[in-house]
């Protein structure tokens, strides 16, 4: 593991806030970036999905179809598809352009936590409550999952894929690590119920918040502990936690109303960014540039760098 | 193709164009495929005859002449140009294309295959090209091309210059007489052995002052073997074999290795031999031999050895092989000489001899040994139908009921220590004292916990209730580990006495638990049937004495489990429910081969942060082929049909399955029993370290619920109350279990119907890790209303259940519907929001929550939470499982009806032993986590129930 080399200007962390966009769609459950950052999803508890324009803030489209409320999406890499997953234990492929149902996929016996696609959108893969990944295939009709795996003994709350290996975290307290091309299973035990994982961006580490308000970074490859940040608040609620786009920084969302930023080395508090007075329920990094996007009840706030000048909507 | 008229001096155009159609030129048909006609540059027919070069121009156009034949040539005289010389070249019966570039003969210089690079060089080619231009002769680099590259290289050229001559050696010039260059003996690679003959034969004079090159070296041989020829192969070569060349270098094929005489009449020159490289027999005497040879070979006796073994002793001079010997002795210095010829090229030979292998003989086999090896046949009876066995025993006068004797295989380890004569082992006989001090200590308190409760509500429900109501008592509870738990045994031992000897205990016995063994099932149906007969001591009867004790008290357990497992079902219960057809399947399951390793180690090595190797689990996963094929990535393993896990058979009833299995249970009774028995009861903390294992809520959870006890110390008393109401409860479960029919009757007239339960072990056991009920007294008073006006229209309105209610993980559903509401009203922030309702009762949830919606959205849900119960585990018996699933479903319905009827009573606010016996039992549901103060005795619990009952 190579650790990013310190840089000699400070980081541009996003610190300034650039908009707040209202979503009127309930409180928001999950917000993501698209692919190439441009786009942003907002997941409804109205049982909708959103997608706005990022620079803009404007509303694009709204999806609706799910049976309630929507919790978590990913955008396909040629922004032609959506997926999302509900808690009405289904998995929704969509049409973007269309806001069309492509396909909605149930299999699930609970509500489904979270969902990716692959590198080329060839398969979505959905974490439920009931302690199943299911991958599904979007090339064909077939309404039964490719692999069903059961691996985790509790509810799977986040996964991420890279390549060819798949992330989760799961409430059992354990990182499993499926390396589609070695034919391993990896599972690390955290001990206490994973809320998030994330790669990182060099795929050297995996990243998990758990609910004993720490975020730990391990090794991918030998699963030793790198560092492990505290200071924030995550003791019941399920909570986004991601790296910077150049892997300088840890960011988690807490329950006290602020994200949390680390130094990833140092394991120091560079920032902690006044969200709101509520929870701060999901963020979302921009995959290049330094911008970030919290999701607090019903707003989504947009952050960057620099304060925008002139054209900012507020 | 033609390019327009404006711009065509841009483009380039290839080929002919065609010519411009004519308007009113009518259209010419097009010439079928066999008028058309090929011509050469000179207008001549070319036809495809199939000639020398590519078939063009054969036949009478080029050779004949006319279509008639042969045209006379008209006579030349050539007496003038007689003095010419006559040379026919074969140039001159060539043809012109012959000449051409491809012919086979062409005129114009081009450079051979030698000289040609394989790759074209367009640099080189443009280089030239433009050059071709600017010389003085346009398109014409004659010069070029005259020049070719010498053949030697360059080093030779160098060598030459410096005075290097072909055939000597390379380097400075020596003193040392020059060798002679055609000795006989050549020298393959390798150096020579040092030969001190060549020194004694240097007896020649050599003058001082002259000099000699170094001998040439004779390069090693690098050519690859490629043909599949033996080592050292040499063809017969042509020129050798004709002329009769040194015969030294080869080797005649002719004459036999035998045939001596050659070697021994040395007196015939070379230049005697025959001229034909090949002679010997097989080939006559030609013509032009001046000899003739005796070429009809008589071979003689005298050519063999006749003595077997080693050479003759003495002088050896007699025989044919002397001379070659004594030659032989003469060069033994040199002794590769000998092998001249017969070492192959680059070897030589060793300088020790190899040693001889020592082979020994085989051993000798007995006089009575027979090579096929005769299997007895061994039929155990427990696996084949009696109609066979009996047909077996006839035949061979013996079953294999008392084939223990006979194979050592199904002999235990007592019978066979008495056979060997051993005597016992003197270690620890049972497990249990394996355990340290401390952890026996700590199963003590337990035992001593449960006795005491058990007896306390043995007692009560003795007075209460009728004992028929007892055999219906949950057994999974009772299944305590063989950890010698004596008094637990007994206890259990006292639950199945009751429930077999019971009158609706069935006499008809269908099951077998231990079908495999028969002399165990023999055992365990005598101990059934003491059972029945309603004796006390059934165990020790009924179990083999000659057991060991570990064995023993094995065995103890699993007919104690079984028994009341595989309790006679009531005749009500047993007529709704048929057998299943088919058995269940196999004995065996299919279990992960590869499983996770021990959680208490890992769980150490994140207390201790040592992440890493021992947190760290790999296990070999096969990913659908599909998948990878969707992932671009190659199937690892291509010949598996696995996917996932792999997975192996392991025998359902194995022990180890049931170990299992049962040290999870123990751990998690452990905690409800220890905490809610009057253990001393310090603290939550002590209560949750004795167990060992906290579940993974408890993390979450303590802090503020201990915080809540110390900000309201009101809660006492509802902790207290507590403490009562878990007693009742299981007092109650103790007490009153009915049949299933009967409460079916029940719930539908009798509203105030006596709860019947399964104690909270049960639930425990089923709930194991569920310890999650968040609920604390004080949210309960918060937000019990307004929950339960919400729970009021989606529940089904089942029969009201009874006031006290177990703490029954499902009602956690209810307690911690509103639970988001009161932890947001306890931390002071968004008052309002506990009027946002909670929405779905009855949609489960667990895991991490998600946070609360706030105000933005009214109509939104607030997040629902509720322990899905725990999967079971596949090794489990089905039996028992169906069992469970039966309890749980109960249980299920009985939550609900415990909502109801909370609701009900809280809207009639009856009274405040209501009340508290309500909220005692939700709060109850914490555990053993709320500190309690007071206790109260059975006697007022026991009032308090009755005083309950009077009222309904």
């Amino acid at each position: 593991m190579a650790f990013p080399e310190p840089r000699p200007q400070p980081d541009r962390l996003p610190q300034h806030l650039l908009r707040t966009v209202d979503c009127q769609q309930g409180a928001v459950r999950a917000v993501r970036f698209n692919a190439d950052g441009n786009y942003l999803m907002t997941c409804g508890s109205d049982k909708s999905l959103k997608l706005w324009s990022a620079s803009r803030g404007a509303l694009l489209k709204t999806y609706t179809g799910h049976g309630y409320e929507v919790l978590d999406a990913d955008g396909s890499y040629d922004n032609s598809q959506l997926c999302s997953c509900s808690a009405d234990k289904t998995v929704v492929l969509w049409d973007v352009a269309t806001g069309q149902v492509t396909r909605k996929l149930r299999g699930h016996a609970g509500r489904v936590n979270c969902i990716r696609f692959n590198e080329e959108a060839t398969v979505m893969l959905s974490g439920s409550i009931d302690g199943t990944v299911r991958c599904w295939d979007t090339r064909s009709r077939k309404m039964e999952p490719i692999q069903k795996l059961d691996e985790a003994r509790d509810g799977i709350s986040s996964l991420k894929v890279v390549a060819h290996e798949l992330l989760t975290g799961s409430v059992d307290g354990r990182v499993r690590r499926y390396d589609l091309r070695m034919g391993q299973l990896h599972v690390d035990f955290i001990g206490s119920p994973i809320t998030c994982v994330c790669f990182s961006q060099d795929g050297q580490c995996t990243l998990s918040s758990s609910l004993d308000a720490s975020v730990r970074l391990l090794d991918k490859n030998t699963g030793e502990l790198l560092g492990e940040y505290t200071g924030h608040q995550n003791k019941d609620y399920k909570l986004d936690c991601c790296l910077s786009e150049k892997d300088t920084h840890v960011l988690s969302c807490s329950e006290d109303g602020h994200v949390y930023c680390w130094d990833l080395v140092e394991g120091s508090v560079t920032l902690k960014l006044p969200v709101g007075k509520a929870v701060v329920q999901s963020l979302s990094f921009h995959p290049t540039e330094p911008r970030l996007l919290t999701a607090m009840e019903g707003r989504v706030q947009i952050w960057g760098a620099e304060p925008e000048e002139m054209d900012t909507a507020e | 193709m033609a390019s327009d008229g404006e711009s065509e001096e841009d483009f380039v155009t290839y080929g002919t164009p065609l010519e411009p159609l004519e308007e009113d030129e009518p259209l010419r048909k097009p010439i079928p495929v066999q008028d058309q006609t090929v011509k050469d540059e000179k207008g001549r027919y070319k036809r495809f005859h199939g000639a020398f070069t590519g078939g063009f121009s054969a036949g009478y156009f080029n050779t004949v002449g006319t279509k008639e034949g042969w045209t006379p040539s008209t006579f030349v005289s050539s007496r003038n140009q007689k003095a010419e010389k006559q040379n026919a070249r074969p140039e001159d019966f060539m043809d012109d294309e012959d000449f051409s570039e491809h012919g086979i003969a062409p005129q114009q210089i081009t450079t051979t295959e030698d000289f040609v690079s394989g790759r074209p060089d367009q640099i080189r080619d443009k280089a030239r090209a433009i050059s071709s231009l600017s010389a003085p002769i346009p398109g014409d680099t004659l010069l070029e091309e005259l020049i070719t590259p010498a053949q030697s290289s360059i080093g030779v050229e160098l060598l030459r210059k410096m005075g290097w001559k072909d055939g000597q050696g390379v380097g400075p010039r020596v003193k040392r007489r020059q060798r002679k260059q055609n000795i006989d003996v050549r020298v393959y690679g390798c150096a020579l052995p040092p030969s001190g003959s060549e020194e004694s034969e240097d007896d020649e004079f050599a003058p001082e002052n002259v000099t000699f090159a170094p001998k040439d070296v004779t390069p090693v041989d690098f050519t690859p073997k490629d043909d599949v020829h033996g080592l050292g192969y040499r063809g017969l070569d042509p020129l050798q074999a004709l002329t009769g060349g040194s015969g030294a270098s080869h080797i005649n094929l002719f004459t036999l290795d035998s045939d001596r005489a050659s070697l021994f009449a040395g007196s015939r020159k070379a230049g005697q031999h025959r001229k034909g490289g090949i002679s010997g027999q097989g080939f006559g005497v030609g013509a032009m031999e001046e000899e003739d040879d005796d070429i009809y070979h008589r071979d003689a006796m005298s050519n063999y050895d006749t003595v077997l073994g080693g050479e003759e002793p003495g002088d050896g001079l007699y025989g044919w092989t002397a001379p070659q010997q004594y030659r032989q002795k003469k060069k033994d210095s040199s002794r590769d000489a000998a092998y001249v010829g017969k070492i192959l090229e680059g070897f030589t030979l060793a300088s020790k001899p190899e040693e001889a292998k020592t082979v020994f003989p085989p051993p000798a086999l007995p006089r009575d040994y027979r090579p096929v090896h005769y299997f007895r046949p061994v039929v155990d009876t427990s696996s084949v139908s009696p109609l066979v066995a009996q047909a077996l025993q006839t035949s061979r006068g013996q079953l294999s009921q008392d084939a223990p004797q006979q194979s050592r295989h199904t002999l235990d380890s007592t019978q066979r220590r008495e056979m060997l004569g051993e005597t016992s082992l003197q270690g620890p006989r049972s497990v249990f004292e394996l355990l340290d001090s401390k952890d026996r200590e700590r199963l003590n308190e337990i035992r001593k916990a449960s006795e005491e409760k058990r007896s306390t509500l043995q007692d009560r429900f003795r007075s209460s209730t009728t004992p028929s109501h007892s055999h219906t008592q949950p057994q999974v509870s009772k299944a305590q580990p063989d950890v010698q738990l004596q008094p637990l045994v007994s206890d259990t031992q006292q639950q199945a006495l009751s429930v077999w000897s019971s009158p609706t205990a069935q006499t008809g016995q269908a099951f077998k638990p231990f079908e495999k063994n028969p002399s165990k099932q023999a055992r365990y149906e005598r101990y059934v049937s003491h059972l029945k007969q309603g004796d006390k001591d059934a165990l020790e009867v009924s179990l083999d004495p000659t057991m060991t004790e570990w064995e023993r008290s094995r065995e103890q357990d699993e007919f104690l489990r079984a028994a009341v497992l595989y309790k006679p079902s009531n005749s009500s219960l047993s007529s709704r429910f048929t057998r299943g057809k088919h058995e269940d399947d196999t004995d065996s399951v299919e279990v992960a081969r590869d499983q996770e390793g021990d959680v208490n180690d890992k769980e150490a090595a994140v207390k201790m942060k040592m992440f890493g190797k021992l947190t760290r689990d790999t296990i070999e996963w096969h990913p659908d082929k599909l998948l990878c094929k969707r992932f671009n990535v190659p199937d690892p393993y291509p010949g598996s049909s696995i996917v996932g896990l792999p997975k192996v058979k392991r025998d359902k009833f194995s022990v180890f399955n049931f170990l299992s299995v049962l040290d999870d249970r123990q751990i998690s009774q452990a905690t409800p029993t220890s905490s809610s028995g009057g253990a001393p009861a310090s603290s939550h903390g002590s209560s949750s370290a004795a167990s060992g294992k906290r579940s993974r809520w408890d993390v979450a959870e303590q802090r503020p619920k201990v915080k809540e006890a110390e900000q309201q110390p009101d809660h006492t008393v509802t902790a207290t109350s507590a403490t009562t109401s878990d007693s009742t409860t299981a007092a109650e479960s103790k007490v009153s279990e009915s049949d299933a029919e009967q409460k079916t009757k029940k719930a539908e007239d009798e509203e105030e119907e006596e709860e019947v339960r399964p104690p909270i072990d049960l639930f425990k056991a089923i709930f194991a890790s569920s310890s999650d009920e968040k609920s604390s007294s004080s949210s309960e008073e918060d937000s019990g209303k307004e929950e339960e006006q919400e729970a009021e229209p989606e529940m089904p309105i089942v029969t009201p259940a009874p006031p006290v209610v177990p703490q029954a993980p499902p009602t956690s559903s209810l307690i911690n519907m509103t639970e988001p509401e009161t932890r947001i009203a306890d931390k002071g922030e968004q008052k309002d929001a506990s009027s946002v309702k909670t929405a779905d009762v009855d949609y489960e949830e667990f895991g991490p929550r998600l946070p609360p919606p706030g105000q933005v959205f009214p109509s939104s849900s607030s997040p629902v939470r509720e322990e899905k119960p725990k999967k079971q585990s596949k090794e489990r018996h089905k039996s028992k499982k169906e069992h469970k699933h039966h309890k749980e479903k109960k249980h299920k319905k009985k939550s609900k009806k415990h909502k109801h009827k909370g609701k009900q009573k809280k809207k009639k606010k009856t009274e405040e032993t209501d009340d508290s016996s309500d909220d005692s039992g939700d709060s109850d549901s914490d555990g053993g986590d709320v500190i309690k103060t007071g206790f109260v005795s059975n006697e007022e619990l026991l009032q308090r129930l009755k005083n309950l009952r009077g009222k309904k």
